[in-house]
């Protein structure tokens, strides 16, 4: 889906990118100043590399050797900006279907249909001035759905929100991506937005790209420091609904053959969840204790043990084709005698996994 | 004293009510353009450009009807091309009122168009041309609608300015009854005349009405705009 090897250099920053990512949500994450902007900027044609190329869904956009540079009308990319940048001149009707009466587009799906989704319906007729910041992301990422883009670019779409307001407009951004299955790039610096939706993430630090690839794969890698350290750090696990206790108001989820609970209810049956465990959250035993409290025991085989400078030692263990991590502390690691290749028990507290 | 006004009275009226509505017509494009350009783009001699646009404010306004009257006039450069391409004569004439009003009112026209050019930053344009605009089209569907404020209470400022220009006006196109003689010059010469105290009190009565209703209007309809356009700036 979107393919580049661009470099460029304004004044002192200096940005350098190369990646190939496919369909789903692929994440751009970063901290403020390492370049996000810019690198998304160029990949919509708001601003040109020094040097390089940018292939979209199969089109060379651009490429310096050939000199070619499509104008971002061209692009077919969708916006949606931090700040939501709706005209204050219209409602939000014309806003929605800008696209298609100013500029002569035509999308797939219907004015009706987007509306309906996204819950802005009642909205139609009311001008920008007054409505509420998410409602406003409702309608920017509505009125980009309907330019009919081949690529959808939000650009940190939640970051001027409170986090109620995130919380709101997080299920629209997965029900987008479940039924179009457009194409995202979301760019973030908010790492738990990125857990909830990435497929693909691509690191980028001080202007370059320090690595990318699957989002599990990338959070449990621990040569990046920028995604794996910090006392939050830990593992994303994909898991499949089961059941839901009524009596007990419990989930249960399904992880890789073993069960896995969670309080709550959370879901339907057959739903794909992603379950993010903290590394400090994870305890491991050699053997299956009895009489404890801690409700969610699984067969893990340990990988590797990386003692950290301080007390602290990151384990990292294989729960099917999974992985999880677990942070323990040196002398508990000295104790048990732990080592690459055995089959020990992970201990994970319900409470500790509360949504 | 009489209230009513003469005819040669009403005439001047009516004539500057002309004169400064070809001003505007005149000076308004230019000032739109200009005004979009010195907000938006960086260039080198930025700052020289915006001083010469506002050179008729501080200049004596006798020197800008001299400098007209130099190119504008019959032998001058622009005079002669004008009169022979087009036609169209300047000296001596309201059309010549109008260009003096024009180039006197353009510095008040340009500073709020301007002003509202500058508000917004250049962001929705982007949004538009994502969505698929070409330039031009995002400047006629975003970029003007949302500056009209500004384009109407520059306009607005610029007509009362133009209704009452004196001083350029004279010096190029001298004070003649019918054809040159605007609200201004007619009451200049009421001043002159040893009976024309009634008359020159009507007259400024009349341009004190004028321009105060000038004033409130332009406030009235960029009020009125900007609550329609509200939250452009959030």
């Amino acid at each position: 889906m979107i393919d580049l090897d661009i470099s460029s250099r304004v004044g002192d920053f200096s940005l350098s990118a190369k990646f190939a990512v496919n369909s789903g949500i692929t994440a751009i994450f970063g901290r403020s100043g390492a370049g996000k902007s810019s690198l998304i900027r160029m990949i919509a044609g708001l601003a040109a590399p020094d040097a390089g190329r940018i292939v979209l869904a199969e089109q060379v956009v651009f490429d310096r050797d050939r000199s070619i540079n499509v104008p971002i009308q061209q692009r077919g990319v969708g916006m949606v900006f931090q700040d939501s940048r709706l005209f204050p001149h219209m409602n939000v009707e014309r806003n929605l279907l800008y696209s298609q009466w100013a500029a002569g587009r035509n999308s797939g799906v219907g004015l009706g249909e987007i509306a309906e989704l996204l819950g802005i319906s009642h909205l139609l007729k009311r001008r920008p001035f007054g409505l509420s910041g998410g409602e406003k992301q409702r309608v920017a990422i509505g009125r980009a759905l309907l330019s009919n883009p081949k690529v959808l670019v939000l650009d940190e779409p939640l970051a001027s929100l409170d986090a109620s307001r995130k919380a709101e407009i997080l299920p629209y951004l997965l029900k987008l991506k479940n039924e179009f299955g457009i194409p995202m790039l979301y760019v973030s610096h908010s790492l738990g937005e990125i857990e909830q939706l990435a497929d693909t993430l691509v690191l980028l630090d001080q202007g370059s790209v320090v690595a990318y690839g699957p989002i599990a794969q990338m959070l449990s890698n621990l040569e990046l420091p920028q995604l794996v350290n910090g006392p939050d750090a830990g593992s994303l696990l994909f898991a499949k609904f089961s059941q839901y206790d009524t009596h007990w108001q419990m989930t249960e989820f399904s992880l890789e053959g073993q069960k896995l609970f969670l309080p709550g209810q959370l879901g339907t049956v057959g739903q794909d969840a992603r379950i993010r465990i903290k590394a400090k959250d994870v305890a491991l035993a050699r053997k299956v204790p009895e009489q404890a409290s801690v409700r969610n025991v699984l067969c893990v085989c340990i990988e590797g043990i990386t003692e950290t400078a301080g007390p602290y030692a990151e384990v990292d263990c294989r729960v099917g084709e999974q992985h999880l991590r677990a942070r323990l502390t040196r002398h508990s690691v000295h104790e048990l005698q732990l080592a690459a290749g055995q089959e020990v028990f992970a201990l994970v507290k319900s409470v500790a996994l509360d949504q | 004293m009489s209230f009513f006004l003469t005819d040669a009275e009403w005439a001047a009226i009516t004539l500057s009510l002309q004169v400064a509505s070809l001003a505007i017509a005149i000076a308004l494009p230019p000032a739109v353009l200009l005004g979009y350009v010195l907000a938006r783009w960086k260039f080198p001699g930025h700052t020289l450009v915006n001083a010469l646009v506002h050179l008729p404010i501080v200049l004596p306004p006798v020197v800008t009807g001299y400098v007209l009257l130099i190119l504008f006039g019959r032998q001058g450069a622009l005079g002669s091309f004008f009169a022979d391409v087009f036609g169209i004569v300047f000296a001596f004439r309201w059309t010549g009122a109008a260009l003096a009003a024009g180039i006197m009112a353009f510095p008040l026209i340009i500073r709020p168009v301007k002003l509202s050019f500058e508000l917004s930053d250049g962001q929705l344009e982007e949004a538009a041309y994502s969505l698929g605009t070409s330039r031009l089209k995002t400047f006629l569907l975003i970029t003007l609608p949302l500056a009209l404020p500004g384009i109407l209470s520059g306009a607005v400022l610029g007509f009362a300015k133009a209704m009452g220009e004196f001083g350029a006006t004279i010096t190029f196109v001298s004070n003649i009854p019918g054809e040159t003689r605007t609200l201004s010059l007619a009451l200049y010469t009421e001043m002159q005349s040893l009976s024309g105290d009634a008359g020159a009190i009507r007259l400024t009565v009349i341009a004190i009405v004028v321009s105060i209703s000038a004033l409130v209007l332009s406030e009235l309809v960029s009020r009125r705009l900007s609550r329609r356009l509200g939250g452009q700036h959030d």
